[in-house]
């Protein structure tokens, strides 16, 4: 089974890569880049007898380690 | 005094900490590998030093966080032991979980690397007994992610309850109440950004950190 788990900033938490990020774009004459915000994306490939279990498994190593909850929030696709 | 420090791949003040610890106490500390999965028995201080664990590989020491010493050294810190923890260290206690906040990278985006001034805020605790509430010190700095952030409730607790042990005279990282290190409820665990153990010996950089190791070793031997 295949996931991918995309792990973002929290609205409001201060982004100064983002910011950095984006003011390069400016600088490149990307104009109309109003925002941007760095995240995380994660490919993983998982053995798990069926979707709900996988979604569970994802959501501990979520919780546990791939995303601070305090600053991020993350979201589980699978494939 | 018993002490030790954990040492994981990529940390780099593991010995600079084992100094000042053995300058202060008399005794060399413990060093133990972060995969071990038990602390020495007796046990007054663990210290968390600062480095590069991991290569600060998904965020700045939340894969350290995840070592099978860590377990032991929470449930050190949850009943009652002494922990401290140097920038990377601080770091990882976080992750850990033993203590609030979090740690983004610096609001300049620059990775700071010099001698900062420092208040401390607070001398109630066994760390910052050495010195005087409002005294100014000199400690270097060495990071890219100490910008210390937490929820408007959590900082109004840290500052109603006396938990920021020492605060950066001037901005230095973007942290917020210039907050450069906290206290436990317990006040027995101790987070940190700026190098106390960098700062034991005249010959280098000043003894502003030494009040901190000899304020420690003066209160857990009375104990």
């Amino acid at each position: 089974m295949k996931a991918r788990v995309f792990v973002t900033l929290k609205p409001g938490v201060l982004d100064p890569q983002g910011a950095a990020i984006g003011a390069a774009l400016g600088g490149m004459g990307f104009d109309g880049v109003a925002g941007i915000r760095q995240g995380k994306v994660f490919d993983i490939e998982l053995d798990a007898p069926d979707e709900t279990t996988a979604r569970e498994s994802l959501d501990a190593m979520c919780r546990r380690l791939l995303a601070n909850t305090v600053i991020e929030d993350y979201s589980i696709e699978i494939a | 005094m018993k002490t030790a420090v954990i040492v994981f791949p990529g940390s780099n003040c593991d010995r600079d900490m084992a100094v000042a610890l053995r300058k202060a106490t008399g005794a060399s500390p413990a060093m133990v590998w972060h995969k071990d999965s038990r602390l020495p028995d007796g046990l007054d201080l663990v210290a968390v030093p600062g480095g590069f664990s991991f290569g600060d590989y998904l965020r700045c020491g939340a894969i350290a966080a995840q070592s099978p010493i860590m377990r032991e050294v929470a449930a050190f810190g949850q009943a009652g032991g002494h922990v401290l923890g140097v920038c990377n260290g601080f770091q990882v206690l976080i992750e850990a979980g033993l203590l609030p906040g979090v740690l983004m990278r610096n609001a300049t985006l620059k990775f700071v690397c010099r001698d900062v001034p420092l208040a401390v805020e607070s001398a109630d605790s066994p760390y910052t007994q050495g010195y005087e509430a409002g005294q100014e010190i000199t400690l270097p700095v060495a990071h890219h992610d100490g910008c210390y952030i937490a929820d408007d409730d959590t900082l109004a607790r840290l500052g109603d309850e006396g938990r920021i042990a020492f605060r950066y005279r001037d901005a230095v990282n973007g942290s917020a109440d210039n907050i450069a290190g906290i206290l436990s409820r317990n006040r027995r665990v101790l987070g940190m950004m700026p190098h106390p153990e960098r700062a034991v010996d005249p010959r280098t950089l000043g003894t502003d950190g030494a009040p901190l190791f000899h304020g420690l070793s003066g209160m857990l031997e009375a104990a």
